[in-house]
């Protein structure tokens, strides 16, 4: 068992948070950026978002931390799923002055702290990059000489969320590789995929990478996040030094 | 106060009641987990009953498929804030496991363990009286191992990170001791109809 720290008390309380900014990142997620009075965060942990209506009808819903610890607005990066009731909100209607309830951070399990160290397998399935971006963003600021791998998966180039920031990093990083599986539409770089990642493809971008990792983080879709770790599993890895986050349900 | 042009999609009436305070329906039958998925083998699994360290009584696969088995129709309520309605579950009811084994609870408090590792800390009154089994079929199927199979403990009244996947023994424990969750920052006991998702919740 790792060293947890403890709860604390003022997680459990709502408290409002003024959406500063919306910036919509890809066709299907937007970051809210929030300036929020919550306890420090860690990197990979969530916060609980409430809406509630003019009769009093409340809708919660959990949204990963994509901003790093210690970053003046807290980012959550938002999928719009279209019958879903939380999202369409935070996506078409929401505005910057707009307040809404948070309540957190949350999370003790799949978390990263600069001492945790690397070397670092991440690996993320569409919107499931949120938490794997915080530790990014966190590693670069605490622990930039930790080696990482961040294994992404995407339908297309476009539906990368962060995408821009992340090849901007990689090329300024000798310690960071991104590689990037688009499954249903063409890469833009020749040493990227147009593949999903199975086990076979992870093996060949693990072996290339030439690290072996410390810690394995993976997000995403539950078949996806099932998938990637039965792959691993499969090829050797311990099971103790992967940690999963799986998106499920509206 | 309420939020500015949120105008929230109620669920009807029928379903309304059943949905406990910031919960949501689900349709699908969501997966989470704090790792890979073990693969347990049938032939190789047991389940045992230990007071502390000390084995009490222990079952193999087949054994086990000769306790007297229950079905239960319940809500389950993960404290992700989906809920799934009218879930249908078979297995062996808490009371019959101490039964076949002849124990009594010898303590007030017990931690269900899982091959992968996991924990969680339950009151055992909450797991007797017809209140929770160790649940080996879903919907009338043998549970998939992504959900917990071959079994899991089922303590529906609970939030469902209580209902342990991939179980693997009940340990009778002195006192309440924290789980892996619960040393998480997640709730001791975890009414969802109290809303006691987290550490500080009333």
């Amino acid at each position: 068992m790792t060293a947890v720290s403890p709860p604390l008390a003022s997680q459990s309380a709502w408290q409002d948070a003024v959406i500063e900014r919306v910036v919509h990142r890809t066709p299907r997620v937007a970051s809210l950026f929030l300036r929020a009075s919550l306890a420090a965060h860690e990197a990979g942990q969530h916060v609980d978002v409430r809406l509630t209506a003019p009769d009093g009808y409340q809708a919660q819903r959990s949204y990963s931390i994509a901003s790093a610890p210690g970053d003046p607005l807290l980012e959550l990066a938002v999928e719009r799923l279209d019958d879903g009731e939380v999202s369409p909100y935070l996506h078409d209607v929401a505005q910057p002055g707009d307040t809404i309830e948070l309540r957190g951070p949350i999370g003790g399990h799949f978390i990263w702290r600069g001492d945790d160290g690397g070397p670092l397998l991440l690996v993320a399935g569409g919107s499931g990059i949120a938490p794997l971006m915080a530790i990014l963003r966190h590693r670069a600021r605490v622990a930039p000489a930790t080696e990482a791998l961040l294994a992404y998966s995407a339908r297309t180039w476009e539906e990368l969320v962060f995408r821009d920031e992340l090849l901007t990093d990689e090329a300024s990083d000798p310690h960071l590789r991104v590689a990037i599986a688009t499954t249903r539409g063409p890469r833009h770089r020749p040493t990227d995929v147009e593949h999903r990642f199975d086990r076979e493809l992870l093996r060949t971008i693990v072996a290339q990478w030439n690290q072996a990792p410390k810690r394995v983080y993976i997000c995403g879709a539950t078949a996806f996040v099932e998938a990637v770790a039965n792959a691993f599993v499969a090829e050797g890895m311990s099971p103790a030094i992967i940690r999963t986050e799986r998106y499920g349900g509206a | 106060m309420p939020t500015r042009g949120f105008a929230g999609r109620r669920p009807t009436d029928d379903v309304a009641r059943r949905l406990p305070p910031g919960q949501h329906l689900e349709l699908d039958f969501p997966v989470l987990s704090l790792g890979p998925t073990p693969q347990v083998e049938r032939a190789a699994w047991t389940f045992t009953i230990n007071h502390g360290p000390r084995p009490l009584a222990r079952w193999s696969w087949e054994e086990f498929g000769t306790l007297p088995r229950t079905s239960f129709k319940a809500d389950i309520h993960c404290v992700t804030k989906w809920s799934k309605l009218d879930t249908r579950w078979e297995g062996v009811t808490i009371d019959d496991l101490l039964a076949a084994a002849k124990i009594a609870p010898p303590t007030e408090y017990l931690l269900a363990q899982s091959h992968d590792g996991y924990d969680t800390n339950l009151p055992v009154k909450d797991l007797v009286g017809g209140q929770a089994m160790i649940a080996t079929h879903f919907g009338g199927e043998p549970l998939a191992a992504e959900h917990g199979g071959p079994a899991r403990l089922l303590v529906p009244h609970l939030y469902f990170w209580k209902s342990a996947k991939w179980v693997k023994g009940l340990r009778f424990t002195e006192r309440d001791e924290a789980g892996f969750w619960e040393l998480r920052g997640y709730h001791m006991y975890g009414d969802p109809w109290k809303e006691q998702r987290y550490t500080g919740d009333p």
